[in-house]
């Protein structure tokens, strides 16, 4: 029997360059808001998962696990680091769940953090290329903006995409980034400033690239039991879907697809028994504009190849039928890697609470999407009002 | 009898002209051009060096002479630009073609002549029935200091023998070698660049060297220079060359299918092997070569060669030292500095 | 600059990165590059042999690389590609011997033997495959 799980609090950092503070600063400063926003003490609580891709690398230091209990105070919870590139804060956010979705627990925090900042960029650079196929893609000189620009240069061969309009994805997230507070980049850009900017891999260029981000963010995740006599306004998590895909870009079925996306989103659809036209806040995995492109054809929300045009005509913009990271997404809000996952069901969260200021919009449902590395692990979920 | 049994060169795709480098320094490049009647130079791409020139020059001498790698029994490889001055680059490239592990491999250094003591070593094995065949490899990324003459000559390439027994394209019915202890050229370990003696590189020691080897050749044979058909002497620059063949008498017509450093530069331990490569896509069965190489320090080996009627056959095979000899990019200095690896990073 | 790979790390995919030597499946034919162990489509049913790639094959996509990867500085701008083998296989690899400018999708290329990296200027030297276009 699986059980129904609620969102009963959440927290983050401000999203951005935390020169003074450290990874332990960052994840103290969410869990504690989270925990907070809950209403809970620590002694409610039972479990803990973290998502971080790359601590080991840039801040040479790993045993998260551990590291998270102790800086929370919550020693001696059962505390678990969760890896899975990019998705680590979304994987995290899923193994919460079915723990307290299967019964093993009540009460589960679940994190994400990355301090990104404490390395020189091209360390940076190589932590977030081990995402990809360390032996037969980085080996050979491939970046990781390179493979999504080979994902970009294909899409743009076969469906006619542009670079105007995958500059649009970034112009829709810096515009929702403005109204966010905590996001790395809360103003507003143009077409003609993304496609002024330096090139990073062609045809992508610096304005399509999500940034370098310190930041943390925590959820806590309760049960219907313990949501309903603790929480005023409980979002539920509708459903959870995973899927994985070869680790190389170039083995892929599809290079103009992410097929672990396409049956992720699908899966989490039936589970929750929702139709698209039922979600109306989607926070989708745009490490690079044409992540974004290729995101909303993946989950379905336009058909395959007109995600370029739908950003264009501003199907996505804020207060549309679905409106896409209103959050600033990863580009504008940033992406501090281990983090983002979490940061998107907190969004969400917020949006289904009517807590999102300014940049509030009519949601019943919601749906966040996060990818680790070019695609080869996606981890969907979907989120209600109502159990 | 011994001879080649396949051939292959290879030679990078860029160039840079005399006028391009003269400029640089303020220098009249038409002094260079006529002096050492040099027009432009070979340079390597950024990922090239005398492992990755001497694998695909050893890859077009395997398809040409058609056999199969396993059969090789030893891999020389020539070159004073080895990229480790300790580690064979003979491994790597043994390695490449797949001819590895039942064989044996070393590194040669003789200045602009390691290519041909491989050659040489190679006849030795194969005549013994040690190996049934050897590769003979002659490959450099010429190094030469910026500014100093050698900067207009020093070019980039390889050229790769099958030395065998049997299905010879041309048969090695002579070799002899001149050597003294003579240093004109030299590099010392650790320097990034060679040094040289000037005008004391040219009579005393390139000269010298060439002409005794040859009239060595000459003498052990029999021949006069001529029953040879064609003539590839070592050149260091398009001058040299032509001067020692009208100092013993050779015709310049003869000289010129095996002179290609004023379009290519001086390819050090290449030269003479890609010449050669050069020659042999031209060559007719029953012609006879005439072959000296020269290696600062100082030494030569003379080759007589004669072209045997599977040429012809083994033609289709060939990728020709043509195929490198258009189609080419030419650069700029500051990309030929980046590409010299002069750019620090 | 740090020793980033190791010898044995390195050493280990020679043959597959000098020679491109893949598999093949006896029963259905599929190439495998880099190589399988089992067939993913006949599973219990393949018959897996070694197969070395001819190496030939066209540029199935593309992108110029403006920031390189740490230890790829020198050949900035540099040209990524994923590769469509004649045999079936994809593969990623950077191209040689042509400017960025002139690559475009299915252009015929063929492998090459270059120089990958280095581990520093006291280091080993990694060879391997790269692209350069194979012009008829």
């Amino acid at each position: 029997m699986v059980r129904n799980v609620a969102i009963i609090g959440t927290g983050m950092t401000k999203f951005g360059e935390h020169w003074e503070k450290s990874l332990r600063d960052l994840i103290a400063e969410a869990g504690a808001k989270a925990v907070d926003d809950a209403g809970i003490s620590g002694k409610d609580i039972q479990a803990i998962y973290g998502g971080t891709m790359s601590a080991g690398r840039l801040n040479g230091q790993e045993h998260i696990g551990a590291l998270i209990a102790d800086t929370l105070g919550l020693n001696p919870l059962p505390s678990t680091r969760i890896e899975a590139a990019c998705a680590s804060g979304g994987v995290a956010l899923r193994e919460a769940y079915l723990m307290i979705a299967g019964g093993h627990y009540d009460v589960v925090v679940a994190g994400g953090a990355e301090k990104m900042t404490d390395v020189y960029t091209e360390q940076a650079s190589l932590a977030l290329g081990g995402a990809a196929d360390q032996e037969w893609e980085a080996f050979f000189g491939a970046t990781f903006p390179a493979l999504y620009a080979l994902l970009a240069r294909r899409h743009m061969y076969e469906y006619g995409t542009t670079e105007e309009q995958m500059a649009r994805v970034s112009v829709v997230n810096h515009h929702n980034a403005a109204l966010n507070p905590l996001a790395q980049y809360p103003y507003p850009i143009t077409v003609d400033d993304v496609m002024k900017s330096a090139p990073i891999a062609e045809p992508l260029k610096l304005l399509d690239c999500s940034p370098l981000t310190d930041g943390a963010a925590a959820v806590v995740l309760a049960s219907e039991d313990f949501a309903k006599k603790m929480c005023q306004e409980p979002v539920w998590i509708k459903s959870s879907a995973q899927a994985s895909d070869t680790l190389p870009l170039h083995d892929r079925r599809l290079v103009t697809a992410i097929d672990a996306s396409v049956l992720a989103g699908k899966q989490a659809l039936e589970r929750a028994k929702l139709k698209h036209k039922d979600i109306s806040v989607l926070e989708v995995h745009d490490c690079f504009s044409i992540a974004g492109i290729i995101a909303v054809e993946d989950l379905g929300f336009t058909r395959k190849g007109e995600g370029g045009k739908a950003f264009e005509e501003g199907v996505f913009d804020l207060g549309s039928d679905v409106s896409i990271n209103t959050s600033g997404g990863l580009k504008a809000c940033g992406h501090p890697v281990g983090a983002t996952g979490i940061k998107q069901a907190v969004e969400v969260t917020l949006q289904l609470q009517g807590k999102a200021g300014k940049r509030q919009v009519d949601a019943e449902y919601g749906m966040t999407h996060n990818v680790g590395g070019s695609g080869a692990t996606v981890v969907v979920h979907t989120y209600g009002r109502d159990v | 009898m011994v001879g080649i049994v396949g051939y292959g060169a290879y030679v990078p795709r860029y160039r840079i002209t005399v006028e391009e480098i003269a400029a640089v320094w303020g220098k009249n490049a038409e002094t260079y051009k006529k002096g050492l009647i040099i027009g432009e130079k070979s340079v390597p791409g950024l990922d090239e060096d005398t492992i990755t020139i001497s694998v695909q020059a050893a890859k077009n001498a395997i398809r040409h002479g058609a056999i199969n790698a396993k059969n090789i029994g030893a891999v020389y490889v020539g070159s004073e630009s080895h990229p480790y001055a300790v580690k064979p680059s003979a491994t790597v490239v043994a390695e490449a073609i797949g001819a590895t592990p039942n064989m044996t491999a070393a590194d040669y250094e003789f200045a602009c002549k390691a290519g041909t003591a491989a050659i040489q070593t190679c006849m030795g094995l194969v005549k013994s029935g040690m190996v049934e065949y050897g590769l003979a490899i002659g490959a450099d990324t010429s190094q030469g200091r910026p500014a100093d003459a050698l900067e207009y000559t020093a070019g980039a390439g390889g050229g790769a023998f099958v030395i065998g027994m049997e299905d010879t394209v041309a048969d090695i019915e002579e070799t002899v070698s001149y050597t003294t202890d003579t240093p004109g050229f030299w590099r010392r370990e650790g320097q990034e660049y060679p040094r040289h003696g000037a005008r004391f590189t040219g009579k005393p020691e390139y000269f010298k060297h060439i002409i005794e080897a040859t009239k060595l050749l000459i003498q052990k044979t029999g021949y006069g220079f001529d029953d040879f058909d064609q003539v590839i002497l070592h050149q260091p620059n398009g001058k040299f060359p032509l001067r020692a063949a009208k100092m013993m008498g050779i015709p310049a017509d003869k000289m010129k299918l095996g002179l290609l450093t004023p379009r290519i530069g001086n390819l050090y331990s290449g030269a003479v092997p890609v010449a050669l490569a050069n020659v042999l896509d031209y060559a007719k069965p029953g012609e006879l070569l005439l072959v000296t190489s020269f290696g600062s320090g100082a030494g030569s080996d003379s080759f007589a060669i004669r072209v045997t009627d599977a040429i012809e056959e083994k033609r289709a095979n060939a990728t020709p030292v043509e195929t490198y000899l258009k189609k080419t990019k030419n650069l700029t200095y500051g990309r030929y500095a980046k590409h010299r690896h002069k750019i620090r990073m | 600059m740090p020793h980033r790979k190791s010898l044995a790390l390195v050493w280990r995919r020679r043959e597959q990165r000098y020679k491109m030597v893949g598999t093949r499946c006896a029963t259905c034919d599929g190439h495998f590059f880099p190589p399988r162990g089992f067939c993913p489509n006949c599973r219990r049913k393949g018959r897996i042999e070694e197969k070395e790639m001819a190496g030939t094959g066209k540029v199935f996509s593309y992108t110029t690389v403006y920031a390189p990867l740490e230890g790829f500085e020198e050949l900035a701008p540099y040209v990524m590609a994923i590769v469509q083998l004649d045999e079936g296989p994809r593969l990623t690899a950077m191209l040689c011997d042509v400017e960025p400018e002139d690559v475009e999708i299915d252009m015929p290329i063929r492998a090459v033997f270059r120089k990958i990296s280095e581990d520093g200027k006291s280091g080993i030297i990694h060879y391997g495959y790269k692209f350069r276009p194979n012009k008829k």
